[in-house]
């Protein structure tokens, strides 16, 4: 990939991400940062690779922690985000549980 | 490994990575609306799995036992702490998981930036820049998550922090030129990362905890960046794609909040409004405060048409949410139509009010944001203000000294009605006088936010 390449990348990714974002409704503010709080958890990723081609003490341990960061926000974004959209119900879903 | 299985896992990887990236932007996509939402958040998780599993194949990896049990650590601690954080704590959650993604993108730059493998100067600068911004991303989400969660009780200050905060950017700047340059030594890099640890500690200290969701927004912002630029460098779409999208939704989203508090990001970054204020209003508040009792205000809202809830970060204190929906089915079984208004900046992120609301059960129809709701007060008995305060203060509308001139507020004043719980008669988090306390048409109900709610709940109860 050339670095040319890499930075139309750039620019179609942040208009994607601005155009997806926008008018979203208030009630789901939390759930959507929550939800790309996760998708950035894609840097295990990126953490997986430097760990894999470290040498040395100082890059093992600094690699290792960063894909324990990596992981834990890949995973506990993915658990808050998941409990929280859980909880989203409408009043015909209510009643259709019998819970009131 | 020869060139051609080489080639074969390249194309597998990068194959993979389109499908992730596909499965992010529909997932973020869905999520923002709440009947696919639910959707939406799965799909993203596939894409996850997926990246995670074909990233064993990149050519030339070694330490695969290191890394399996890193994963391991990393999912466990995150896995029980998601499972279990109540839903009031979610706000410091979602800084804690962030900053360790901010941590995680410094960390990559470390490894890439100590090994000397980096040779580019392009590679280098954007390493760099990726580094600092993680690290910055990462300690000051740390604080962040020990405001919220009553670690760090104090905003701290000091004389010269402004330009303190220069001297650290500047010296930042430097350091991270002469590694960009290439050949820097150690000491060097290592006092880069020290720095820029230390500015996002010193940029966080001073604000306070209303100006959370802004803070909690824009970190979350920051990381998708330096994701996106420590994808550069290991030339992985994946990241930058996904890391990109995040980088932009969410300075959309940081946007949106400061726009909601009527402020620029660099005055909340910089003026450390949050908690002081107050002190330069000068406009007197007349009048005083009258007090009610439970009885009088259930019989009130049991007889009403309309009543408007406004909950804010008192609630969430409270923990008065469930007792607040269980009022709502009381007074709805007597035909008292229920509405929630819900400020932009209520609670301590986007959107807090409304995923406590949810947790109780609170249908999401009946919760309106302040576009849609503002016009009905007027038509409404009571408005009953939990833990609100500045989000409903008539002085954003009339005194232009006031901080918080110019913010768009909720018009609960317009009601008929104003009930007020709270728990003494002192001022807000922001410390400014609420003149809506003082108006004609307004009662205190002094109390614990959950305490006076199950109160009012026994006295519709007792009206059969």
């Amino acid at each position: 990939m050339t670095g040319m390449l890499a930075l139309y990348i750039f620019m179609l990714a942040a208009f994607t991400g601005y155009e997806v974002i926008a008018r979203v409704p208030v009630i789901l503010h939390t759930p959507l940062m929550s939800g790309s709080n996760f998708v950035h958890g894609i840097v295990l990723v990126g953490a997986m690779v430097a760990l894999g081609h470290a040498h040395g003490p100082l890059e093992l341990t600094i690699g290792f922690i960063g894909v324990v960061l990596g992981a834990g926000n890949a995973v506990g974004g993915y658990v808050v985000t998941e409990r929280m959209l859980e909880m989203f119900k409408s009043s015909g879903q209510n009643k259709n549980k019998g819970a009131h | 490994m020869n060139m051609t299985s080489d080639n074969t896992a390249r194309l597998l990887i990068d194959a993979s990575y389109l499908l992730v990236a596909f499965l992010f932007i529909m997932g973020l996509k869905q999520m923002s609306s709440p009947v696919t939402a639910k959707r939406g958040i799965l799909w993203a998780g596939a894409g996850m799995v997926i990246a995670t599993a074909v990233s064993f194949a990149y050519p030339g990896m070694s330490n695969y036992i290191l890394i399996l049990a890193a994963i391991g650590v990393g999912s466990a601690i995150a896995w029980v702490t998601g499972k279990r954080v109540a839903m009031t704590d979610m706000p410091q959650m979602i800084a804690l998981y962030n900053g360790m993604g901010g941590g995680a993108a410094a960390a990559i730059g470390a490894v890439e930036l100590f090994s000397g493998e980096v040779h580019d100067t392009v590679a280098l600068t954007l390493a760099v820049v990726g580094s600092v911004i993680g690290c910055v991303s990462f300690s000051g989400s740390l604080i962040a998550f020990g405001k919220l969660q009553g670690l760090i009780k104090k905003s701290y200050r000091f004389g010269g922090q402004q330009f303190f905060n220069i001297l650290l950017v500047l010296g930042i700047i430097a350091c991270g030129a002469l590694v960009a340059m290439g050949g820097a030594s150690t000491a060097i890099t290592s006092t880069l990362f020290g720095l820029a640890l230390l500015l996002g500690l010193t940029m966080t200290l001073p604000i306070g905890g209303a100006d959370m969701p802004v803070v909690i927004s824009l970190y979350n912002a920051l990381t998708g960046l330096a994701v996106a630029f420590e994808g550069f460098v290991l030339q992985n779409a994946a990241m930058i794609i996904a890391g990109t999208v995040v980088g932009s939704a969410g300075t959309l989203l940081t946007q949106l909040m400061a726009k909601a508090m009527n402020r620029s990001l660099g005055n909340v970054l910089f003026s450390g409004f949050g908690d002081t204020g107050g002190a330069t209003s000068t406009q007197a508040v007349t009048g005083s405060m009258k007090a009610i009792e439970a009885n009088d205000v259930g019989v009130m809202m049991a007889f009403a048409q309309k009543v408007i809830v406004v909950p804010g970060y008192g609630m969430a204190v409270a923990q008065a949410q469930h007792k607040v929906w269980e009022l709502t089915q009381l007074l709805q079984d007597r035909s008292v139509t229920v509405k929630f208004a819900i400020h932009p900046v209520a609670g301590r992120m986007p959107g807090h009010m409304n995923v406590l609301l949810a947790e109780a059960g609170v249908p999401y129809d009946i919760i309106a944001d302040i576009d849609e709701i503002n016009a009905e007060f007027e038509t409404a008995d009571v408005a009953l203000i939990i833990g609100a305060n500045d989000v409903v203060n008539p002085v954003a509308r009339t005194d232009k000294s006031s901080p918080i001139y110019g913010m768009p507020i909720l018009n609960a004043d317009k009601a008929k009605n104003v009930i007020v719980i709270k728990r003494g008669q002192g001022a807000g988090f922001s410390g400014i006088e609420n003149a809506l306390f003082y108006l004609d048409n307004t009662r205190m109900l002094y109390g614990d936010g959950q305490a006076a709610v199950a109160q009012l709940i026994h006295s519709v109860k007792a009206l059969g």
